[in-house]
Protein backbone atom coordinates (compact mmCIF):
# COMPACT_ATOMS: atom_id res chain seq x y z
CA UNK A 1 0.00 0.00 0.00
CA UNK A 2 1.15 3.39 -0.49
CA UNK A 3 1.05 6.88 0.73
CA UNK A 4 -0.08 7.68 4.24
CA UNK A 5 -3.17 5.77 5.26
CA UNK A 6 -6.35 7.49 6.09
CA UNK A 7 -7.02 5.75 9.40
CA UNK A 8 -4.83 3.57 10.89
CA UNK A 9 -5.08 1.62 14.24
CA UNK A 10 -2.55 -0.56 15.64
CA UNK A 11 -2.31 -2.34 18.93
CA UNK A 12 -5.80 -1.21 19.66
CA UNK A 13 -6.84 -2.21 23.09
CA UNK A 14 -10.27 -2.03 25.15
CA UNK A 15 -11.67 -3.89 28.05
CA UNK A 16 -14.55 -2.68 30.30
CA UNK A 17 -13.43 -3.85 33.73
CA UNK A 18 -12.42 -7.45 33.48
CA UNK A 19 -13.92 -7.85 30.04
CA UNK A 20 -11.27 -7.75 27.04
CA UNK A 21 -13.33 -6.40 24.32
CA UNK A 22 -10.18 -5.33 21.67
CA UNK A 23 -7.39 -7.42 21.93
CA UNK A 24 -4.78 -5.45 19.65
CA UNK A 25 -6.76 -4.43 16.24
CA UNK A 26 -4.75 -3.70 13.74
CA UNK A 27 -6.34 -2.16 10.75
CA UNK A 28 -4.88 0.59 8.02
CA UNK A 29 -7.58 2.10 5.94
CA UNK A 30 -6.56 4.07 2.48
CA UNK A 31 -7.94 7.41 1.37
CA UNK A 32 -11.19 6.81 -0.68
CA UNK A 33 -11.48 3.22 0.83
CA UNK A 34 -14.73 1.47 1.78
CA UNK A 35 -14.43 -0.75 4.18
CA UNK A 36 -16.76 -3.10 5.82
CA UNK A 37 -16.38 -4.73 9.54
CA UNK A 38 -17.79 -7.43 10.02
CA UNK A 39 -18.15 -9.82 13.15
CA UNK A 40 -20.26 -11.94 15.40
CA UNK A 41 -22.79 -9.49 17.88
CA UNK A 42 -20.73 -8.38 20.53
CA UNK A 43 -17.31 -8.48 19.29
CA UNK A 44 -16.38 -5.11 19.52
CA UNK A 45 -17.41 -3.19 16.22
CA UNK A 46 -19.28 -0.66 17.35
CA UNK A 47 -16.56 0.01 20.44
CA UNK A 48 -13.66 -0.06 17.53
CA UNK A 49 -15.33 3.03 15.60
CA UNK A 50 -16.31 4.89 19.24
CA UNK A 51 -12.21 4.41 19.96
CA UNK A 52 -11.64 6.02 16.67
CA UNK A 53 -13.60 8.90 17.04
CA UNK A 54 -12.32 9.44 20.50
CA UNK A 55 -15.62 8.46 22.81
CA UNK A 56 -14.28 5.70 24.07
CA UNK A 57 -10.52 5.89 24.80
CA UNK A 58 -8.65 2.74 24.37
CA UNK A 59 -6.22 1.19 27.28
CA UNK A 60 -3.01 0.70 24.54
CA UNK A 61 -1.97 1.06 21.02
CA UNK A 62 -2.18 3.62 18.53
CA UNK A 63 -4.86 5.37 16.25
CA UNK A 64 -3.38 7.73 13.60
CA UNK A 65 -6.02 9.95 11.42
CA UNK A 66 -3.79 11.40 8.26
CA UNK A 67 -0.54 10.24 10.13
CA UNK A 68 -1.29 12.13 13.21
CA UNK A 69 -1.95 10.64 16.89
CA UNK A 70 -5.46 11.44 18.07
CA UNK A 71 -5.39 9.36 21.12
CA UNK A 72 -5.93 11.79 23.78
CA UNK A 73 -6.87 15.07 21.70
CA UNK A 74 -9.04 17.15 23.31
CA UNK A 75 -10.66 21.23 23.61
CA UNK A 76 -10.69 22.66 20.10
CA UNK A 77 -8.47 19.99 18.62
CA UNK A 78 -11.19 17.79 19.16
CA UNK A 79 -13.93 19.78 17.87
CA UNK A 80 -11.71 20.47 14.80
CA UNK A 81 -10.91 16.62 14.47
CA UNK A 82 -14.58 15.29 14.65
CA UNK A 83 -15.29 18.14 12.00
CA UNK A 84 -13.85 15.53 9.67
CA UNK A 85 -16.19 12.75 10.42
CA UNK A 86 -20.00 11.55 9.90
CA UNK A 87 -21.23 9.25 12.25
CA UNK A 88 -24.13 6.74 12.13
CA UNK A 89 -24.86 5.22 14.90
CA UNK A 90 -26.19 1.76 15.62
CA UNK A 91 -29.16 3.25 17.38
CA UNK A 92 -29.70 6.47 15.02
CA UNK A 93 -28.95 9.04 18.50
CA UNK A 94 -31.37 11.67 17.05
CA UNK A 95 -31.54 14.39 19.42
CA UNK A 96 -35.48 14.24 20.50
CA UNK A 97 -35.68 17.67 21.76
CA UNK A 98 -35.26 18.69 17.98
CA UNK A 99 -37.32 18.49 15.15
CA UNK A 100 -36.28 16.26 11.91
CA UNK A 101 -34.67 19.24 9.94
CA UNK A 102 -32.38 20.50 13.22
CA UNK A 103 -31.59 17.14 13.99
CA UNK A 104 -29.83 16.64 10.38
CA UNK A 105 -28.99 20.67 10.17
CA UNK A 106 -27.35 20.48 14.03
CA UNK A 107 -23.58 19.97 12.59
CA UNK A 108 -23.89 22.43 10.13
CA UNK A 109 -25.33 25.37 12.67
CA UNK A 110 -23.31 24.47 15.35
CA UNK A 111 -19.64 22.85 13.99
CA UNK A 112 -19.50 24.56 10.53
CA UNK A 113 -21.38 27.85 11.75
CA UNK A 114 -23.77 27.61 8.25
CA UNK A 115 -26.85 30.12 8.84
CA UNK A 116 -30.03 28.25 9.63
CA UNK A 117 -31.81 29.10 6.41
CA UNK A 118 -28.99 27.89 4.35
CA UNK A 119 -28.56 24.84 7.06
CA UNK A 120 -32.30 23.95 6.60
CA UNK A 121 -31.98 23.92 2.72
CA UNK A 122 -29.27 21.20 3.10
CA UNK A 123 -30.95 18.96 5.51
CA UNK A 124 -34.12 19.31 3.30
CA UNK A 125 -31.40 18.41 0.67
CA UNK A 126 -29.88 15.38 2.80
CA UNK A 127 -33.24 14.20 3.56
CA UNK A 128 -34.06 13.54 0.42
CA UNK A 129 -31.51 11.67 -0.61
CA UNK A 130 -32.19 9.27 2.15
CA UNK A 131 -36.23 9.18 0.57
CA UNK A 132 -37.63 11.29 3.02
CA UNK A 133 -40.25 14.15 1.95
CA UNK A 134 -40.52 17.81 3.42
CA UNK A 135 -43.39 16.00 5.41
CA UNK A 136 -41.22 14.67 7.95
CA UNK A 137 -39.12 17.78 8.40
CA UNK A 138 -40.92 19.15 11.07
CA UNK A 139 -41.89 16.07 13.38
CA UNK A 140 -40.17 15.20 16.25
CA UNK A 141 -37.97 11.89 16.26
CA UNK A 142 -40.12 9.98 18.49
CA UNK A 143 -42.84 10.09 15.46
CA UNK A 144 -40.51 7.96 13.46
CA UNK A 145 -40.33 4.51 12.69
CA UNK A 146 -37.32 2.84 13.60
CA UNK A 147 -36.30 2.89 10.04
CA UNK A 148 -37.27 6.48 8.92
CA UNK A 149 -34.88 7.05 12.41
CA UNK A 150 -32.18 5.57 10.89
CA UNK A 151 -32.94 7.10 7.71
CA UNK A 152 -32.54 10.48 9.52
CA UNK A 153 -29.68 9.38 10.89
CA UNK A 154 -28.12 8.49 7.95
CA UNK A 155 -28.84 12.19 6.87
CA UNK A 156 -26.99 13.65 9.58
CA UNK A 157 -24.02 11.84 9.10
CA UNK A 158 -23.48 13.06 5.25
CA UNK A 159 -24.73 16.40 5.70
CA UNK A 160 -21.51 18.31 6.15
CA UNK A 161 -19.98 16.38 3.36
CA UNK A 162 -17.35 14.70 5.71
CA UNK A 163 -14.20 13.53 4.50
CA UNK A 164 -14.67 10.13 6.36
CA UNK A 165 -17.84 8.71 7.32
CA UNK A 166 -18.69 5.91 9.70
CA UNK A 167 -21.96 4.30 9.14
CA UNK A 168 -22.88 1.58 12.10
CA UNK A 169 -25.22 -0.99 10.65
CA UNK A 170 -26.81 1.25 8.19
CA UNK A 171 -29.06 -0.96 7.05
CA UNK A 172 -30.83 -2.82 9.83
CA UNK A 173 -34.49 -2.08 10.35
CA UNK A 174 -34.96 -1.11 6.61
CA UNK A 175 -37.10 -3.28 4.11
CA UNK A 176 -35.13 -4.96 1.23
CA UNK A 177 -36.32 -2.18 -1.26
CA UNK A 178 -35.29 0.76 1.08
CA UNK A 179 -31.61 -1.29 2.35
CA UNK A 180 -30.91 -1.29 -1.26
CA UNK A 181 -31.48 2.46 -2.01
CA UNK A 182 -29.39 2.90 1.35
CA UNK A 183 -26.50 0.83 0.11
CA UNK A 184 -26.68 2.59 -3.36
CA UNK A 185 -26.56 6.15 -1.99
CA UNK A 186 -23.14 4.62 0.38
CA UNK A 187 -21.96 3.47 -3.00
CA UNK A 188 -22.26 6.64 -4.57
CA UNK A 189 -21.16 9.01 -1.58
CA UNK A 190 -17.97 6.82 -1.32
CA UNK A 191 -17.69 6.70 -5.62
CA UNK A 192 -18.70 10.38 -6.23
CA UNK A 193 -17.09 12.57 -3.21
CA UNK A 194 -14.06 10.69 -2.70
CA UNK A 195 -14.82 9.62 0.84
CA UNK A 196 -13.74 7.41 3.02
CA UNK A 197 -15.85 5.35 4.59
CA UNK A 198 -16.03 2.31 7.33
CA UNK A 199 -19.16 0.48 7.60
CA UNK A 200 -20.25 -2.14 9.88
CA UNK A 201 -22.87 -4.37 8.94
CA UNK A 202 -24.42 -8.08 9.07
CA UNK A 203 -25.75 -8.17 6.01
CA UNK A 204 -23.20 -9.69 3.38
CA UNK A 205 -25.00 -8.83 0.49
CA UNK A 206 -24.83 -4.91 1.55
CA UNK A 207 -21.02 -5.65 2.58
CA UNK A 208 -20.77 -6.89 -1.34
CA UNK A 209 -22.43 -3.80 -2.35
CA UNK A 210 -20.87 -1.22 -0.59
CA UNK A 211 -17.32 -2.31 0.14
CA UNK A 212 -14.27 -2.53 -1.59
CA UNK A 213 -12.36 -4.27 1.50
CA UNK A 214 -13.67 -6.62 3.97
CA UNK A 215 -12.32 -6.82 7.93
CA UNK A 216 -13.25 -9.53 10.26
CA UNK A 217 -13.28 -9.31 13.84
CA UNK A 218 -13.18 -12.15 16.25
CA UNK A 219 -11.97 -12.46 19.70
CA UNK A 220 -10.55 -8.72 19.52
CA UNK A 221 -8.81 -9.22 16.35
CA UNK A 222 -8.96 -8.84 12.76
CA UNK A 223 -8.20 -12.20 11.51
CA UNK A 224 -8.97 -11.03 7.92
CA UNK A 225 -8.71 -8.25 6.02
CA UNK A 226 -8.91 -8.22 2.46
CA UNK A 227 -10.22 -7.07 -0.45
CA UNK A 228 -14.37 -7.86 -0.61
CA UNK A 229 -13.55 -10.04 -4.46
CA UNK A 230 -11.68 -12.12 -2.74
CA UNK A 231 -13.75 -12.68 0.30
CA UNK A 232 -15.11 -15.59 -1.11
CA UNK A 233 -11.90 -17.54 -1.74
CA UNK A 234 -10.39 -16.80 1.74
CA UNK A 235 -9.57 -20.10 2.50
CA UNK A 236 -10.27 -18.80 5.96
CA UNK A 237 -12.45 -20.98 7.99
CA UNK A 238 -13.63 -18.15 10.28
CA UNK A 239 -14.99 -16.00 7.12
CA UNK A 240 -16.18 -18.38 5.40
CA UNK A 241 -18.64 -19.85 8.12
CA UNK A 242 -19.38 -16.27 8.73
CA UNK A 243 -20.28 -15.15 4.89
CA UNK A 244 -22.66 -18.50 4.34
CA UNK A 245 -24.34 -18.07 7.72
CA UNK A 246 -23.79 -21.72 9.16
CA UNK A 247 -23.75 -22.55 12.03
CA UNK A 248 -21.66 -25.27 11.76
CA UNK A 249 -17.76 -24.20 12.07
CA UNK A 250 -14.94 -23.05 13.94
CA UNK A 251 -17.07 -20.27 15.58
CA UNK A 252 -18.80 -21.26 18.40
CA UNK A 253 -21.54 -19.43 19.60
CA UNK A 254 -22.03 -19.13 23.52
CA UNK A 255 -25.19 -20.49 23.56
CA UNK A 256 -26.53 -23.93 25.65
CA UNK A 257 -29.49 -26.27 23.88
CA UNK B 1 -3.39 -16.72 71.25
CA UNK B 2 -3.57 -18.98 68.49
CA UNK B 3 -6.48 -17.08 66.94
CA UNK B 4 -4.78 -13.55 67.27
CA UNK B 5 -3.46 -13.54 63.59
CA UNK B 6 -6.67 -13.81 62.03
CA UNK B 7 -8.10 -11.48 64.75
CA UNK B 8 -5.86 -8.80 63.30
CA UNK B 9 -6.57 -9.98 59.53
CA UNK B 10 -10.41 -9.29 60.32
CA UNK B 11 -9.80 -5.70 61.99
CA UNK B 12 -7.33 -5.21 58.69
CA UNK B 13 -10.17 -5.89 56.96
CA UNK B 14 -11.94 -3.33 58.03
CA UNK B 15 -10.05 -0.59 57.88
CA UNK B 16 -9.57 -2.04 54.37
CA UNK B 17 -13.47 -1.30 53.86
CA UNK B 18 -13.95 1.58 55.40
CA UNK B 19 -10.99 3.03 53.57
CA UNK B 20 -12.13 1.94 50.37
CA UNK B 21 -15.73 3.76 51.23
CA UNK B 22 -13.96 6.98 51.82
CA UNK B 23 -11.71 6.43 48.93
CA UNK B 24 -14.76 6.04 46.77
CA UNK B 25 -16.00 9.33 48.66
CA UNK B 26 -13.69 11.45 47.45
CA UNK B 27 -13.07 9.99 43.68
CA UNK B 28 -16.90 10.91 43.35
CA UNK B 29 -16.37 14.27 45.23
CA UNK B 30 -13.22 15.62 42.74
CA UNK B 31 -15.44 14.03 39.86
CA UNK B 32 -18.15 16.31 41.00
CA UNK B 33 -15.62 18.92 41.60
CA UNK B 34 -14.10 18.74 38.20
CA UNK B 35 -17.91 18.53 36.57
CA UNK B 36 -18.58 21.41 37.73
CA UNK B 37 -15.31 23.35 37.18
CA UNK B 38 -15.81 22.27 33.56
CA UNK B 39 -19.85 23.70 33.10
CA UNK B 40 -19.17 27.05 34.79
CA UNK B 41 -15.65 27.48 32.62
CA UNK B 42 -17.97 26.93 29.57
CA UNK B 43 -20.14 29.67 30.63
CA UNK B 44 -17.11 32.08 30.60
CA UNK B 45 -16.30 30.65 26.90
CA UNK B 46 -18.44 31.27 23.71
CA UNK B 47 -20.23 29.85 21.75
CA UNK B 48 -22.97 30.58 24.45
CA UNK B 49 -26.22 28.99 24.18
CA UNK B 50 -28.62 31.78 24.83
CA UNK B 51 -31.51 29.51 23.12
CA UNK B 52 -30.84 26.51 25.59
CA UNK B 53 -30.51 29.12 28.60
CA UNK B 54 -34.06 30.97 27.77
CA UNK B 55 -35.78 27.63 27.47
CA UNK B 56 -34.38 26.27 30.40
CA UNK B 57 -35.36 29.45 32.58
CA UNK B 58 -38.97 28.89 31.18
CA UNK B 59 -38.72 25.38 32.70
CA UNK B 60 -37.02 26.12 35.74
CA UNK B 61 -39.10 29.56 36.42
CA UNK B 62 -42.23 29.91 34.86
CA UNK B 63 -43.35 26.58 34.86
CA UNK B 64 -42.40 26.14 38.82
CA UNK B 65 -44.39 28.98 39.40
CA UNK B 66 -48.13 27.56 40.38
CA UNK B 67 -46.54 24.58 42.23
CA UNK B 68 -44.28 27.00 44.33
CA UNK B 69 -46.86 29.92 44.34
CA UNK B 70 -49.36 27.77 45.87
CA UNK B 71 -46.65 25.95 48.77
CA UNK B 72 -45.63 29.48 49.55
CA UNK B 73 -49.20 30.59 50.05
CA UNK B 74 -49.87 28.02 52.39
CA UNK B 75 -46.39 28.27 54.29
CA UNK B 76 -47.17 32.00 54.64
CA UNK B 77 -50.51 30.91 56.29
CA UNK B 78 -49.20 28.42 58.24
CA UNK B 79 -47.11 30.26 59.88
CA UNK B 80 -49.22 33.26 60.75
CA UNK B 81 -51.42 30.88 62.81
CA UNK B 82 -48.86 29.33 64.97
CA UNK B 83 -47.16 32.42 65.58
CA UNK B 84 -50.51 33.41 66.15
CA UNK B 85 -51.05 30.60 68.48
CA UNK B 86 -47.91 30.29 69.91
CA UNK B 87 -47.95 34.32 70.62
CA UNK B 88 -51.02 34.87 72.04
CA UNK B 89 -49.41 32.64 75.31
CA UNK B 90 -47.45 35.76 76.05
CA UNK B 91 -49.49 38.34 74.65
CA UNK B 92 -47.03 39.05 71.47
CA UNK B 93 -49.60 38.26 69.17
CA UNK B 94 -49.11 42.12 67.39
CA UNK B 95 -45.55 40.59 66.70
CA UNK B 96 -47.51 38.10 63.83
CA UNK B 97 -46.89 40.46 60.74
CA UNK B 98 -42.87 40.71 61.22
CA UNK B 99 -42.05 37.49 62.18
CA UNK B 100 -43.98 36.01 58.96
CA UNK B 101 -41.96 38.15 57.07
CA UNK B 102 -38.85 37.14 58.52
CA UNK B 103 -39.27 33.61 57.87
CA UNK B 104 -40.64 34.02 54.52
CA UNK B 105 -38.06 36.39 53.64
CA UNK B 106 -35.18 34.82 54.94
CA UNK B 107 -35.48 30.75 55.23
CA UNK B 108 -39.02 29.72 54.28
CA UNK B 109 -39.23 31.02 50.80
CA UNK B 110 -35.97 30.15 49.28
CA UNK B 111 -36.21 26.54 50.89
CA UNK B 112 -39.44 26.07 50.08
CA UNK B 113 -39.09 26.67 46.72
CA UNK B 114 -35.95 25.07 46.57
CA UNK B 115 -37.06 21.77 47.95
CA UNK B 116 -40.08 21.99 45.14
CA UNK B 117 -37.56 23.00 42.37
CA UNK B 118 -35.59 20.49 43.27
CA UNK B 119 -38.04 17.84 43.21
CA UNK B 120 -39.50 18.83 39.96
CA UNK B 121 -36.48 20.20 37.60
CA UNK B 122 -33.42 18.21 39.36
CA UNK B 123 -35.15 15.15 38.42
CA UNK B 124 -36.70 16.21 34.84
CA UNK B 125 -32.75 17.21 34.07
CA UNK B 126 -31.51 13.95 35.46
CA UNK B 127 -34.33 11.93 33.28
CA UNK B 128 -33.52 14.05 30.20
CA UNK B 129 -29.77 14.16 30.47
CA UNK B 130 -29.78 10.38 31.39
CA UNK B 131 -31.48 9.42 28.54
CA UNK B 132 -29.67 11.24 25.98
CA UNK B 133 -26.95 9.31 27.80
CA UNK B 134 -28.17 5.77 27.22
CA UNK B 135 -29.56 6.72 23.54
CA UNK B 136 -26.02 8.20 22.81
CA UNK B 137 -26.89 11.24 22.12
CA UNK B 138 -24.12 13.11 24.48
CA UNK B 139 -21.90 11.05 22.25
CA UNK B 140 -23.43 12.17 19.00
CA UNK B 141 -23.41 15.83 20.38
CA UNK B 142 -19.56 15.24 20.66
CA UNK B 143 -18.96 13.28 16.65
CA UNK B 144 -20.73 17.01 15.59
CA UNK B 145 -17.94 19.15 17.40
CA UNK B 146 -20.12 20.54 19.88
CA UNK B 147 -19.08 19.94 23.41
CA UNK B 148 -21.67 18.23 25.61
CA UNK B 149 -21.15 20.22 28.71
CA UNK B 150 -21.33 23.53 27.15
CA UNK B 151 -24.42 22.24 25.33
CA UNK B 152 -26.35 20.57 27.86
CA UNK B 153 -24.72 21.91 31.66
CA UNK B 154 -23.58 25.43 31.51
CA UNK B 155 -27.06 26.47 30.32
CA UNK B 156 -28.51 24.78 32.71
CA UNK B 157 -26.35 25.99 35.42
CA UNK B 158 -27.20 29.42 34.24
CA UNK B 159 -30.96 29.32 34.07
CA UNK B 160 -30.71 27.71 37.60
CA UNK B 161 -28.63 30.24 39.17
CA UNK B 162 -30.47 33.38 37.03
CA UNK B 163 -34.26 31.84 37.74
CA UNK B 164 -34.20 30.78 41.40
CA UNK B 165 -33.98 34.50 42.76
CA UNK B 166 -37.09 35.82 39.84
CA UNK B 167 -39.19 32.64 41.23
CA UNK B 168 -38.22 33.05 44.96
CA UNK B 169 -39.06 36.82 45.02
CA UNK B 170 -42.27 36.05 44.14
CA UNK B 171 -42.91 33.22 46.61
CA UNK B 172 -41.61 35.60 49.21
CA UNK B 173 -44.76 38.15 47.91
CA UNK B 174 -46.96 35.32 47.94
CA UNK B 175 -45.92 33.80 51.10
CA UNK B 176 -46.84 36.89 52.68
CA UNK B 177 -49.53 37.62 51.10
CA UNK B 178 -51.02 33.94 52.94
CA UNK B 179 -49.82 35.21 55.87
CA UNK B 180 -52.33 38.53 55.54
CA UNK B 181 -55.20 36.94 54.50
CA UNK B 182 -55.07 34.37 57.17
CA UNK B 183 -54.48 37.34 59.38
CA UNK B 184 -56.95 39.67 57.95
CA UNK B 185 -59.87 37.11 57.45
CA UNK B 186 -59.36 34.92 61.01
CA UNK B 187 -57.61 36.56 63.20
CA UNK B 188 -58.95 40.17 62.76
CA UNK B 189 -56.32 42.19 62.49
CA UNK B 190 -56.52 45.24 60.77
CA UNK B 191 -55.64 44.89 57.15
CA UNK B 192 -53.55 48.22 56.72
CA UNK B 193 -51.75 48.04 60.02
CA UNK B 194 -50.61 44.57 59.20
CA UNK B 195 -49.47 45.90 55.76
CA UNK B 196 -47.84 48.71 57.23
CA UNK B 197 -46.00 46.36 60.26
CA UNK B 198 -44.64 44.13 57.42
CA UNK B 199 -43.27 47.12 55.45
CA UNK B 200 -41.74 48.95 58.29
CA UNK B 201 -39.93 45.57 59.07
CA UNK B 202 -38.57 43.88 56.34
CA UNK B 203 -34.93 45.65 55.00
CA UNK B 204 -33.76 44.80 52.05
CA UNK B 205 -31.07 42.86 53.89
CA UNK B 206 -33.39 40.18 54.49
CA UNK B 207 -34.39 40.38 51.35
CA UNK B 208 -30.99 39.61 49.81
CA UNK B 209 -29.96 37.38 52.05
CA UNK B 210 -33.04 34.82 50.76
CA UNK B 211 -32.40 35.78 47.34
CA UNK B 212 -28.21 34.85 47.10
CA UNK B 213 -29.82 31.67 48.87
CA UNK B 214 -31.92 30.85 45.80
CA UNK B 215 -29.51 31.97 43.55
CA UNK B 216 -27.22 29.07 45.47
CA UNK B 217 -29.74 26.69 45.42
CA UNK B 218 -30.55 27.08 41.52
CA UNK B 219 -27.27 26.80 41.26
CA UNK B 220 -27.09 23.04 43.43
CA UNK B 221 -30.23 21.89 41.91
CA UNK B 222 -29.07 22.26 38.29
CA UNK B 223 -25.71 20.90 38.69
CA UNK B 224 -27.53 17.55 40.72
CA UNK B 225 -29.53 16.97 37.88
CA UNK B 226 -26.91 17.32 35.56
CA UNK B 227 -24.15 15.18 37.48
CA UNK B 228 -26.39 12.57 37.73
CA UNK B 229 -27.70 12.70 34.66
CA UNK B 230 -24.60 12.82 32.85
CA UNK B 231 -22.92 10.15 34.42
CA UNK B 232 -25.77 7.67 34.41
CA UNK B 233 -25.67 4.30 32.74
CA UNK B 234 -27.17 1.09 32.37
CA UNK B 235 -30.94 2.22 30.22
CA UNK B 236 -33.95 3.11 31.89
CA UNK B 237 -33.21 1.37 35.48
CA UNK B 238 -29.76 3.65 35.14
CA UNK B 239 -32.04 7.04 34.02
CA UNK B 240 -34.46 6.13 37.16
CA UNK B 241 -31.55 5.73 39.47
CA UNK B 242 -30.05 9.16 38.48
CA UNK B 243 -33.34 10.72 38.64
CA UNK B 244 -33.60 9.44 41.92
CA UNK B 245 -30.17 10.66 43.76
CA UNK B 246 -30.25 14.09 41.85
CA UNK B 247 -33.28 14.96 43.80
CA UNK B 248 -32.35 13.56 47.01
CA UNK B 249 -28.79 14.82 46.81
CA UNK B 250 -29.74 17.88 45.87
CA UNK B 251 -32.57 18.35 48.48
CA UNK B 252 -29.93 17.35 51.37
CA UNK B 253 -27.42 19.71 49.56
CA UNK B 254 -29.84 22.72 49.58
CA UNK B 255 -30.84 21.89 53.43
CA UNK B 256 -27.22 21.97 54.38
CA UNK B 257 -25.83 24.97 52.40
CA UNK B 258 -28.66 26.62 53.80
CA UNK B 259 -27.70 26.44 57.60
CA UNK B 260 -24.11 27.02 56.69
CA UNK B 261 -25.39 30.73 54.80
CA UNK B 262 -27.20 31.32 57.32
CA UNK B 263 -24.67 31.15 60.01
CA UNK B 264 -22.37 32.80 57.71
CA UNK B 265 -24.75 35.69 56.83
CA UNK B 266 -26.50 36.36 60.48
CA UNK B 267 -24.60 35.51 63.04
CA UNK B 268 -21.22 37.63 61.94
N1 LIG C 1 -19.86 1.48 27.59
C1 LIG C 1 -19.68 0.16 27.80
N2 LIG C 1 -19.52 -0.31 29.05
C2 LIG C 1 -19.31 -1.62 29.28
N3 LIG C 1 -19.25 -2.54 28.33
C3 LIG C 1 -19.40 -2.16 27.05
C4 LIG C 1 -19.63 -0.78 26.72
N4 LIG C 1 -19.74 -0.68 25.38
C5 LIG C 1 -19.60 -1.93 24.90
N5 LIG C 1 -19.39 -2.82 25.89
C6 LIG C 1 -19.15 -4.27 25.73
O1 LIG C 1 -18.25 -4.43 24.68
C7 LIG C 1 -18.62 -5.54 23.87
C8 LIG C 1 -18.63 -5.12 22.42
O2 LIG C 1 -19.66 -4.20 22.20
P1 LIG C 1 -19.97 -3.60 20.77
O3 LIG C 1 -21.11 -2.66 20.96
O4 LIG C 1 -18.74 -3.05 20.17
O5 LIG C 1 -20.44 -4.88 19.97
P2 LIG C 1 -20.73 -4.98 18.42
O6 LIG C 1 -19.62 -5.75 17.81
O7 LIG C 1 -21.00 -3.64 17.86
O8 LIG C 1 -22.03 -5.87 18.43
P3 LIG C 1 -23.39 -5.70 17.58
O9 LIG C 1 -23.13 -6.30 16.27
O10 LIG C 1 -24.37 -6.49 18.36
O11 LIG C 1 -23.68 -4.24 17.54
C9 LIG C 1 -19.97 -6.00 24.37
O12 LIG C 1 -19.76 -7.22 25.01
C10 LIG C 1 -20.42 -4.99 25.34
O13 LIG C 1 -20.97 -5.63 26.46
MG1 LIG D 1 -22.61 -2.56 17.40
Amino acid sequence: MNGVPKIELRGVKKSFGRKLVLDGVNLSIQPGDSIVIIGGSGTGKSVTIKCVLGILRPDAGSIKVEGQEVTGLHGRNRDAYLRKFGMLFQGAALFDSLPVWENVAFGLIQGHGISRRRAREIAMEKLAKVGLGADVANLSPAELSGGMQKRVGLARAIAADPEIIFFDEPTTGLDPIMADIINNLIATTVRDLGVTALSITHDIASARKISNRVAMLYKGKIIWDGATAEMDHSGNPYLDQFIHGSAVGPIKMEVRQ
Amino acid sequence: MQNRPTHLIETMNIFAAVGRVILALFAAAGRLAIFMLDGISHSLRPPIYWKVILQEMIGVGYFSLPVVGLTAFFTGAVLCLQIFIGGSRYGAESFVPQIVVLGITRELGPVIAGLMVAGRVSAAIAAELGTMRVTEQIDALTTLSTNPVKYLVTPRLIAGVVSMPILVAIADAIGVLGGYVVATRALNFNSSVYLKNTANFVTSGDVSSGLTKAAVFGFIIALMGCYNGFYSKGGAQGVGAATTNAVVSASILILASNYLMTSLIFTR
